[in-house]
């Protein structure tokens, strides 16, 4: 039997061999976005159980945002508005890369922080747009 | 570049792993659909006057509303069920472990997407 050629696989590089850049905190950033989106939607699913159950028990969902940590919430909420923004531009941006374009790395670095600052500034608009709903 | 891959595993045409290609291609055909869901179901919700119990009802039991929440909600749901699977691969080596928590992804997502399907089906009903 033909012995497989497997000898000259390259091993996967550490993580500690790569320098802090921007494309690599963007990478990063896309995990963890995609993390905090599943919580989201974890808690999205709550909240539409409670409005599907009833006054009742919207009341209580109700009375945690009118109450003392009614500010986490809201924090909260914009965080989430971040993240899903955030995870869909970069996620834009890896689609593209799979078609094979983008792989510069000064570009992709550049794309980097514009993706970080457009998922601001879109957050920022829907919140002034949703103007106080929470 | 060097031919890395064995002729057999070429051959076979199903990646390194045996069973990528399906999960790769899944992944980015979710993505497109949440990449159009995503704004519509944020623009939904940014736009209510206040989030009391009625708006809420009124919004998500129009018969547009149940349907953008539908489907955000299954294409999220089949998305990041992939999406943590991945994150479980890559850092859970220990097999107990990693197939409990694999098979626990599975079932969350799966229990939270019926629980979101019936609760929307229920308010827009």
């Amino acid at each position: 039997m033909a012995k497989p050629s497997t000898a000259n696989r390259p091993l996967s590089p550490h993580v500690s061999v790569w320098r802090w850049h921007a494309t690599m905190a963007s990478s990063i950033a896309h995990r963890i976005s995609g993390v905090a989106n599943y919580t989201g939607a974890v808690l999205v699913t709550i909240w539409l159980a409670a409005l599907a159950a009833g006054p009742e028990a919207y009341g209580a969902v109700e009375a945690l945002i009118a109450g003392p940590v009614g500010i986490l919430v809201t924090l909260a909420l914009i965080g989430f508005t971040l993240s899903l923004t955030y995870h869909m531009l970069n996620g834009i941006r890896h689609l593209v890369w799979d078609l094979g374009h983008g792989f510069d790395p000064k570009g992709s670095n550049l794309r980097s922080i514009l993706i970080f600052a457009g998922a601001v500034v879109i957050t920022a608009a829907i919140w002034l747009a949703a103007g106080g709903l929470v | 570049m060097a031919e890395l891959r064995t002729p057999l595993s070429r051959a076979k045409g199903l990646g390194s792993a045996r069973s990528g290609s399906g999960h790769f291609i899944a992944q980015r055909v979710s993505a497109v659909a949440l990449m159009l869901l995503i704004p519509v179901f944020v623009w939904m919700i940014a736009r209510l006057p206040d989030m009391s119990y009625e708006t809420a009802r009124a919004a998500i039991g129009s018969p547009l509303g149940a349907l953008v929440l539908l489907l955000t909600l299954t294409a999220a749901f089949y998305h990041m069920r992939l999406g943590l699977q991945v994150v479980i691969e890559d850092y859970i080596s220990e097999p107990f472990t990693r197939a409990g928590l694999l098979i626990a992804n599975t079932l969350l997502v799966a229990g939270l997407w019926l629980v979101a399907l019936f609760s929307i089906l229920v308010i827009a009903a």
